[in-house]
């Protein structure tokens, strides 16, 4: 305890986020901390499902190939890592990481926290937060994740613990703990905790705050998207922040960024929610302390709630989608034509049949008066099945037009997917025991 | 008085929550922040969004920042789990907002 700032960096944002910039930022970023944000609400689930076919598996899928390049920077540099990638089973997950410190002969000891898994410990009647009605009745129930906060890092973190893998935790507590840890912050203090939650989800999302899913290249010109960066903030023990990037990385830090992150998500400012904290946005203050630098105060906060938010995992429906595209002279026409047939033949079995067209207005679901006639256009059918084989035949009424739709449609891709949907219930902090096991190698 | 599109001055990032989407505003110049919040009311926006946003719009103003955040409900046809949208997540919906004029 009693240092006067830390560093900690984000190296992904999301499980399928690029594996470099981590690297980077345990190479060059001269980090404390590196924290790998990789479970999104449903990941777990599929986790779940991929850990029910195999009880080895379940942890995320480039677990390996992130730990396999970071592991020797983090043992050379001294930095902690502390990840979501357990996903739905850390305990595999932390086993596969002595694995790999073994065969590369790198001592290392790792923490793994579960007990975020609740799917025992709640009822099928209960009532979804998102329905009023009973989860069950949603569709068969394959997972509930609570999510955890602070209390299980700041135990791997006490056992001096190297790697910390975690499952199920809000994402800004994966921040806030190291910040507690080595500021000796009472975890009862709201407007401490405040702040390091504002700054933990300023940095979540990894590239959202350097440039990444910001740029436009009329309005917003961002360099070096291709070598994006990803972020790190040195923390002080007031709660202030300042973040920035790897000097020579692509991309940008700056009032814009840091504007677009701090309300992204957020459905209320004055009352962000976590397991640690409810925070207060309304009181932060940005600034720009230099290049690729933002200054980050304030943020206040009060009482966590008493609850823990679970994530219920059900099985929803199976997707079917098909597509086909027209291009020249009346497209728009010959597309509007086979969404017409594709509808008068699947709407009586496919009552919420979705026809898109591509190009036109199926991102916005409307194209605000914009009534230029495209040049290409490509018509898209979707709908909820009960089984794969009724899903297929989406994809299949698509691919019929080949021989009986308009004239010149092309490039048919067809698709069924298994949909995983997600509902919530919160549970008392009481019934959740998050546990901490250590795994060391030698 | 010419109108423009909200693009030319103020940028925006959507997020989702369940079926809650939500849409930050915010504009290039601070000084623009009090034009945005007389010429961008939340009655305003949910006239603009009328094909995606089914339910209550709530707009926050945030002064520490100069932005403002809508806060949409029952706009993402069931939510990104379960929704047949194109975009189901409506990550694209920041630049629907973007084509408002004012």
């Amino acid at each position: 305890m009693g240092k006067a700032k830390i560093r900690i960096g984000c190296g992904a944002g999301f499980s399928g986020d690029r594996l470099e910039p981590a690297v980077i930022l345990a190479e060059k970023g001269e980090l404390d901390y590196l924290v790998l944000e990789c479970l999104a609400e449903r990941t777990i689930a599929l986790a779940q499902k991929r850990k029910l076919q195999d009880p080895e598996q379940g942890y995320d899928p480039l677990l390996e190939r992130r730990i396999r390049s970071l592991l020797p920077l983090l043992v050379q540099n001294k930095i902690r890592l502390i990840s979501n990638m357990g996903a739905a089973n850390p305990i595999a997950g932390a086993q596969k990481i002595i694995e790999i410190a073994r065969e590369l002969g790198l001592s290392i000891r790792v923490a793994a926290i579960t007990g975020d898994d609740v799917l025992a410990k709640i009822d099928p009647q209960w009532p979804a937060l998102e329905t009023g009605e009973a989860l069950e009745k949603s569709g068969s129930i394959i997972s509930a994740n609570a999510y955890l906060g602070i209390e299980p890092i700041l135990k791997a973190l006490q056992s001096e613990a190297q790697i910390i893998l975690t499952g199920r935790v809000a994402d800004p507590s994966l921040f806030l703990a190291p910040m507690i840890h080595e500021f000796g912050w009472k975890t009862d203090d709201y407007d401490l905790l405040g702040k390091g939650t504002v700054i933990g989800h300023l940095l979540e999302c990894a590239g959202h705050i350097t440039g990444g899913y910001f740029a436009d290249p009329i309005k917003k010109p961002v360099a070096g998207m291709a070598e994006l960066g990803h972020p790190y903030a040195d923390v002080f023990p007031d709660g202030s922040a300042v973040i920035s990037k790897v000097e020579g990385t692509g991309g940008v830090v700056n009032l814009q960024t840091a504007k677009e992150q701090l309300l992204y998500e957020v459905i209320n400012p004055y009352e962000y929610f976590t397991p640690d904290v409810i925070a207060d946005f309304t009181t932060v203050h940005l600034s720009e302390s230099g290049r690729d630098q933002v200054s980050v105060r304030g943020g206040t906060g009060k009482n966590k709630p008493a609850t823990y938010k679970v994530s219920v995992g059900y099985k929803a429906f199976f997707l079917g989608e098909g597509e086909i595209s027209y291009a020249g002279s009346a497209a728009l026409e010959r597309a509007e034509l086979a969404g017409e047939i594709l509808t008068q033949r699947l709407k009586d079995q496919f009552p919420d049949l979705r026809i898109d067209y591509i190009g036109s207005s199926s991102v916005h679901r409307s194209n605000f008066g914009h009534s230029a006639v495209p040049y290409e256009i490509r018509v898209r059918a979707a709908a909820k099945a009960l089984s794969a084989f009724q899903a297929a035949l989406i994809g299949e009424e698509v691919e019929a037009l080949y021989t009986n739709g308009p004239a010149g449609g092309g490039g048919v891709r067809k698709g069924v997917n298994e949909v995983i949907g997600i509902v919530s219930v919160l549970l008392d902090r009481g019934v959740v025991e998050p546990k901490v096991s250590i795994f060391t190698h030698p | 008085m010419l109108t423009m599109k909200l693009y030319n001055i103020a940028h925006s990032r959507a997020g989702d929550k369940g079926n809650t989407l939500t849409l930050s505003l915010i504009p290039y110049q601070e000084t623009d922040y009090n034009l945005l919040c007389n010429s961008v009311t939340a009655d305003r926006v949910k006239t603009h969004l009328k094909d995606v946003v089914v339910g209550e719009i709530i707009r926050y103003e945030l002064p520490n920042i100069h932005a403002l955040l809508f806060v949409c409900q029952q706009a993402l046809m069931g939510g990104v789990t379960t929704s047949l949208a194109m975009d189901t997540h409506g990550k694209a919906l920041s630049y629907a907002l973007l084509e408002m004029e004012i």
